[in-house]
Parts: C-alpha cells; structure tokens; sequence
C-alpha cells in the first residue's frame, strides 16, 4: 500500500502528460479527418486521390512504426528537429485523424439524400447545406463511432512511451524501476487509464443525451 | 408573361432515357398539373425546373434566366423556385420556426426578426400557428407538408414545385394541404404540381400536362382533358384511374 502512494506523485505526472498529448492529437485528429472526409467526397480528383492515399497508407501501416518514421525517420534530416512530444503529438492525431476521416465520410453518407435536395433547393449552396444541416446531424450519429476511436487513441498514448515521453506508462516504467513493485504499479496504472476512459464514456453519453436524435 | 420556358428537354439516366424531347412554356400565375404513371418521368421533369437534376439536353429558363448555361448561378435561381418534396424532407434536427428561418437567414441574408416576423404570418397562413417551436417528428404528415409549403414560401419565390405533396400522407390529412395549395393558387402563385389528386387538377388548374415515356402526350385545360382525353394512352391512363 505504502509503495502505491509513494508512487502516486509519479503516476499523476503521468496522467496529467497523457491527458495532454491526448486532447491535442484527438482535437488535431478530428480536423485532419474533416478535412479529409471532405476531400474524400470532393468532385476533385487530386483531392479524392491525396485522401484515399492518406487514408490507406495510415491504416495500413502500424501506429508504433508511424511513431518510430516521425520521431527517428524525421529527425535523421538536420534540417527538422521534432521534440518527442511534438512527433508523438503528431502521430496520434494523424492516425486517429484517418480513422476519423472514415467514419465521417460514411456518416455524411448516410444522410438522406432528400435533406440536401431541400437545402439546396430552398437556394442555400453546398457549403451551407454541409454546414448547417448535413454535418449537425450527422454528428449525432456519428458520437458513438467517434468514442470508441477516442477510446483506442486514448489507448494508443500509451505506445509512446518507447520514445521516452513521460506519459502514465513510462511514469509506471519508472516507478517499477526503483521499487520492483510490477504486480502493484500495472495494476494500479491500469486502474488509471480505465478511469480515464470510463470519464471519455460518460462524457460521451452525456453529449449523445444533450444532441438526442429527433 | 412566360416564367416558365422549356425547350426540348432531354434527359438520361446512363442508357436510360426517361424525358425524350419536352417542350411546354408557363405563363406568370398559371397552375400546371402535371400527370401520368409512375416512371413516366413527370418527377425528374419537375426536377429539371430547378436543376436538382442535371439536364441532359435543350433548354430550360426561368424567369428569363438560362439555368442550363454552366456560369448560371444556380443558388440565385433557387432562392426564385420554391419546391415541395413527397416524402417533406424537413431539417429533424431544426425546430418548425428554425425550418422557415434558415434560407431567409442564409441565402438571402434576411434579419433574423424580419425572417421569424415573415415565418409567423406563414404559419399562421398554414393553420400552424402554434407549432413554431415543436420538432418536425412531433407532427403528423399534413402538418409536416404544410410546414414544408410555409418553408419555402418563406424565401418569396416567384415559383412553387409541387413533387406528388399529398402522395405519402393519410388520406384524411390530404385535404389540409390542398386547400393550403387552392389559396396559393388563388393568390396568383405560379405553380406546377405533378400528382395524382385528379380532384384537385381539375378545380384548381389552368392546364394539365399528361406525360407518358418522356413525352408530353397530351396538354389541355383540365375538364376538356379529363372529360374528353383525345389520346388513346392518355384515355387509358385515365380510365385506370378514375
């Protein structure tokens, strides 16, 4: 019990790092997915073509290999120097920015074709028809989606660790280095990020209550 | 005055022609029905007014204005062309007032209380006086279309669409939106209506357009029409229906 709250300060450190590359890369990566998603459903072929690149060559590569390009493949130019936090940073929103891209190109999709054709009839332009009525619901629809990659890019913080970032799991790392307490600091940092994701969930449900479908 | 000018209008679906060669002009307050079976192609002609369908070929002008030449600006158009859709397309996720309010906010930069003041008086116009702030799910299909008419009413067209209104409703809730769409017509709006309520063609229209495989197959004002078809295709739709 006595290595646990001597731990805490360290693990709390941790918490707060994560929670910090955390918000950033999903607030980064949620841009980087509209964008996306909307180059995805452009008429133009360049930006169609840079989307489905982007998006394919995200997911199809693993996010600890992304990690290891930006962070080392990056830093091997003299003229870019990327701090661990920042390549970290990046990483996360750019892989969660392809999934997002996705998931906000199907729930565009799956809108009624009958609400466009109202908006745009009524004279309203493409823009305004995304913005004020396709968008607002698809979001809605979208929340549920939008949690669970919250969830998975939450969890994939954790990855960044290797590159020395002092996040919760490199803060565990440190802790077990000096009091070879493994069973009690892995539980404890487990118990940790479930809260975390737990809090995510909650949130998430408490938005999806506010934006009721009608 | 011709608001309403179609020059042989064609258009295709891939290898599927569904309007072949239409020419019709309507004239500054004139209530056209439009009629005939389903896949006739009287919904994508009436899709074509507004271009919510692209044109395949010919002409189509409104108010004047080309809306086939590609430096048309379409936007500017629509706001003159009103379009009532069968299946109502309300925004869910917008109150009945926010429905009205939008396109007057946003295309046409109207004030926000010149735009709920203008609502107002068509709600009431509607007999809806108060559902402004009720959600579009709350209320029943006649309500919703009549909401729908209010809707585009609301950006002053000069022009009103009618795609089958009463097609997916109740038939005790027809009758609220057609006399809705009798004051209009009265009021002098030009109006082209494709639907299947022949009562309402016959007292209300100037003139009835029956379209059968892309063609109009027969126009005349609607009891010379409905009385005596000259059309042999035109007499058998109508003996199936009538």
């Amino acid at each position: 019990m006595e290595v646990i709250i001597d731990a805490l300060p360290y693990l709390w450190e941790g918490i707060q790092v994560t929670a910090y590359v955390f918000v950033i890369a999903i607030i980064l990566g949620f841009i980087i997915g509209l964008i996306m998603a909307l180059f995805r459903l452009s008429p133009l072929w360049i930006l169609n073509w840079i989307a489905k690149v982007f998006i394919d060559a995200i997911r199809g590569t693993p996010i600890l290999v992304q990690l290891f390009f930006f962070y080392f493949g990056l830093n091997s130019f003299d003229f870019i120097s990327l701090d661990r936090t920042t390549a970290g940073i990046i990483t996360v929103a750019i892989n969660a920015g392809a999934y997002f891209a996705e998931i906000i190109r199907a729930g565009i999709q799956s809108m009624d074709k009958g609400q466009t054709e109202a908006a745009r009839s009524l004279g309203l332009t493409g823009t305004q028809n995304m913005r004020y009525i396709i968008l607002p619901q698809a979001f809605r629809r979208m929340l549920p989606t939008f949690t669970n990659q919250a969830i998975i890019s939450l969890k994939d913080t954790s990855l960044l660790s290797v590159i020395g970032i002092a996040d919760l799991t490199q803060q565990g790392q440190v802790v077990i280095a000096a009091t070879f307490k493994a069973f009690e600091i892995w539980l404890v940092v487990g118990v940790m990020y479930f809260i975390m994701i737990y809090l995510l969930s909650l949130l998430s449900s408490y938005l999806e209550r506010r934006f009721e479908l009608r | 005055m011709t608001m309403i000018e179609v020059k042989n209008l064609k258009k295709s679906f891939g290898q599927l022609e569904v309007l072949k060669d239409i020419s019709v002009d309507i004239k500054e307050s004139e209530v056209v029905c439009v009629i005939g079976a389903s896949g006739s192609g009287k919904s994508t002609f009436l899709r074509c007014l507004n271009r919510l369908e692209d044109i395949t070929g010919g002409r189509v002008s409104i108010d004047g204005d080309d809306i086939t030449e590609k430096k048309a600006d379409i936007n500017k158009i629509r706001q003159e062309v009103g379009m009532v859709f069968q299946q109502f397309n309300l925004f869910p996720h917008k109150t009945v007032m926010e429905n009205i309010i939008l396109a007057p906010m946003k295309a046409r930069g109207t004030s926000k209380e010149a735009a709920v003041k203008k609502a107002q008086e068509l709600l009431a116009k509607v007999g809806l006086n108060d559902k402004a702030d009720s959600y579009p799910n709350s209320l029943s299909g006649g309500q919703k279309q009549r909401v729908a008419i209010a809707r585009a009413l609301a950006m002053n067209p000069k022009i009103m669409l009618f795609d089958e209104p009463t097609s997916a409703l109740d038939p005790e809730m027809v009758g609220d939106v057609l006399e809705v769409m009798k004051q209009l017509a009265d009021e002098g709006m030009t109006m082209v209506v494709v639907t299947h309520e022949m009562g309402f063609a016959r007292e209300v229209s100037d003139r009835v357009l029956f379209i059968d495989e892309g063609l109009i197959v027969e126009e005349n004002e609607p009891n010379e029409l409905f009385s005596n078809p000259r059309h042999e295709r035109t007499q058998s739709f109508l003996s199936k229906i009538l």
